[in-house]
């Protein structure tokens, strides 16, 4: 970081600039919210105007509409200068990222600075691109100006440029107001005695947990309720390493338990035991806390 | 059957992580244009639109079928939206083909997609409804204790799910549109992978993928280009909680096979069919569906990987297109497989072209593997 300064030395109320025919139109298209060019006798469109073509040293001076060598304005007043309107977008070419940024930077967070070839321009600007992270930043990215409200002609009238819109964020929240029925009642009901409820199929004899009320094999009406579990066997698990919010410590189990009396097993954390230990046929037992199945843990000898 | 049904045209994007330059209704309709240039139609001649789609919360568009009807050119013309979860893909093929062989329509076009980077599917597989202590994290979550099943039956040995995981990563080094192209994929690569969902690696799972395929279909006599004639269509659904369901190798799979091959007058699938292209999201499925599809007999799958039967230059190529282990766009991975066993038959597959190929079997599973879609298509008129 540099050094505080032990020394100012500074004009009062500051240098005045006359701008000139062309840079002057720049500013006052500035303070109206446009962004001119000016074009060369070689049809090329500078952005930032100048008012003497850097490739040939004339005047910026054209017959509108033509091409043709430049004359000179005193003896030929017809001339005018050809102020193209560019942009208002345009495209990143060359950029570097700032980070941190300085006190009199146009930006109080990490920014980049960017040569802009602005749409219809042949010449680029340099100007600050507010892109967030500098992952967004490439060649190529398409920015539009992010105009201040309070315009005063200069081109800080511009506080920067900002990526074009590509993605919006769409929230979509939907709430419910959920009651279980009938069948899921039962089995929540009994889920609070810490007792698992199932049914039983009359026509197949399958026992179903949890608890319902038709058979999803052969569409028979179940009213046969039947007691299964606690303990258990696990038929087949998985070995979660990515986290979910219902178990968000890794490595993680979720199993799949047949339920003793039961004819389909359920899928349920399975905890208390390392992950690597976790085998099939294991016998388990259901861990009730709070009116409900916390989880499974393996069944311990008497 | 009814009518002769015919694709004569197909059209995909370059599969990749995420589409950004274009909305979901640029990414369906730059698939359509292709299938509709493949075909060498426009719009103006196509009857019928069918969609589909994986489940609306991957995306959190509702009913998207009605926002895009416009970019699929559906305007004052009959559009379906068809949803069967991961097989979706393959369901919308069967739907538009049943349009052209029940003589309804002449010409149908079917697309399919999904834009999988505007959200997670995991997170949209892994909701919590209220009331269940369930545990299921995503697909992979769902999947991997049937995997580790049917590893324990069949004693498959434990590199079996590598070897497809380089097999079809190096097919898809050979399709132009394939999401995943990992150079020099080996063995070693794959098991030096993490475990996601024990026991299935980073490497044996599907990518994420942005995507969309097209198709047009064609009765007879409104044929133009080359057609790949439809020799046989099916759809099975089961239940997926069922007393004695057999999760490995799904009652539904067998029999959607058993009705596909019937009608084709398939006897010996891996004798009577060139290629295949199979919904294999997880390496392990590719032994899992050989059994399933009745390719080899039960426990015998993954010896037909493992003696490369199934590799490009095997007796029965496997996903010579990379297959959904290398782009997976949900909803239309489906359709992508109806869609490769299409190019196959067309000779129109380019550098994954199986030499000679003249009947080949499109398939595609989803939800809990309990819905199946599966195509056989031909060189030659059924």
């Amino acid at each position: 970081m540099p050094s505080e300064p032990n020394h100012i030395l500074e004009f009062p109320g500051g240098y005045t600039r006359s701008t000139g025919p062309v840079i002057g139109r720049f500013l006052t298209e500035l303070r109206a919210g446009r962004i001119v060019g000016v074009r060369t006798a070689a049809r090329k469109v500078l952005v930032p105007p100048l008012e003497y073509d850097p490739e040939t040293g004339e005047p910026t001076l054209t017959t509108p509409g033509q091409t043709g060598p430049v004359r000179d304005p005193v003896r030929e007043p017809a001339l005018s200068y050809d102020f193209v309107e560019v942009g208002p977008a345009g495209t990143v070419r060359e950029w570097t990222w700032v980070d941190p940024p300085r006190k009199n930077h146009p930006l109080d967070r990490p920014f980049a600075w960017a040569l802009i070839r602005l749409d219809g321009a042949d010449t680029s600007l340099v100007h600050a691109v507010d892109a967030g992270t500098v992952k967004a930043m490439r060649a190529g990215l398409r920015v539009w100006p992010r105009w201040r409200p309070d315009r005063v002609g200069s081109i800080t009238d511009i506080e920067c440029f900002v990526p074009e819109v590509t993605t919006i964020v769409a929230n979509v929240r939907t709430a419910y107001t959920v009651t279980p029925g009938g069948a899921l009642g039962r089995y929540l009901d009994g889920l609070s005695r810490n007792v698992f409820l199932a049914g039983q199929c009359p026509t197949c004899r399958s026992v179903y947990v949890p608890y319902r009320l038709s058979c999803p094999q052969c569409g028979s009406v179940i009213d046969d309720e039947v007691e299964v579990g606690p303990g258990g066997s696990v038929t087949t698990f998985a070995i979660n390493n990515l986290p979910d919010p219902r178990a968000p410590q890794v490595p993680f189990v979720s199993a799949y338990i047949l339920l003793d009396g039961a004819d389909i097993p359920i899928i349920a954390l399975l905890a208390e035991v390392p992950a690597g230990e976790v085998a099939e046929g294991m016998r388990v037992r259901a861990v009730f806390e709070g009116g409900t199945v916390k989880w499974f843990a393996p069944e311990r000898e008497a | 059957m009814g009518h002769r049904c015919a694709v004569i045209g197909v059209g995909q994007t370059h599969y990749t992580t995420r589409r950004r330059d274009v909305s979901m209704a640029g990414l369906v309709r730059e698939a359509a244009l292709r299938a509709l240039e493949d075909a060498g139609l426009t719009f103006a001649d196509i009857d019928a639109v069918v969609i589909g789609k994986a489940p609306d919360l991957f995306e959190g568009v509702m009913m998207p079928e009605a926002y895009l009807a416009d970019a699929l050119g559906a305007a004052g013309k009959p559009m379906t939206r068809v949803h069967t979860a991961g097989s979706v893909g393959g369901s919308t093929a069967l739907v538009g083909a049943s349009l052209i062989q029940g003589g309804v329509h002449d010409r149908v076009l079917v697309v399919a997609y999904e834009k999988q980077s505007e959200s997670n599917a995991t997170w949209a597989l892994s909701t919590h409804l209220p009331f269940t202590s369930s545990l299921v994290v995503g697909a992979g979550g769902y999947f991997a204790p049937h995997i580790r099943d049917y590893m324990r039956r069949s004693g498959a040995p434990g590199h079996v799910g590598a070897l497809v995981a380089v097999k079809d990563r190096l097919n898809a080094l050979k399709n132009p549109y394939a999401h995943l192209k990992i150079p020099g994929i080996d063995r070693a690569m794959v098991e030096s992978t993490p475990m996601l969902w024990e026991p299935i690696r980073y490497l044996e799972t599907c990518p994420s993928s942005d995507g969309a395929c097209a198709m047009v279909l064609s009765s007879e006599r409104a044929v133009t280009g080359t057609p790949a004639w439809v020799h046989g269509g099916a759809m099975r659904s089961e239940p997926i909680f069922r007393a004695g369901r057999d999760t490995v190798s799904p009652q539904a799979g067998i029999d959607c096979a058993a009705d596909v091959y019937r009608q084709a007058g398939v006897t010996d699938p891996r004798r009577d069919l060139d290629v295949a292209e199979v919904y294999v999201p997880f390496s392990w499925y590719e032994p899992m569906w050989l059994e399933n599809l009745g390719f080899c007999g039960v426990n015998e799958g993954w010896k037909l990987t493992e003696a490369g039967a199934t590799a490009l230059d095997g007796d029965i190529p496997w996903n010579a297109s990379g297959g959904v282990l290398s782009s997976n766009p949900i909803g239309a991975s489906g359709l992508i497989r109806f869609a490769e066993a299409a190019l196959q038959v067309r000779g129109m597959a380019g550098e994954h072209q199986v030499d000679g190929a003249r009947k080949a079997l499109g398939h595609a599973y989803g939800g809990g593997a309990q819905f199946f879609a599966m195509w056989i298509v031909g060189a030659e008129k059924p």
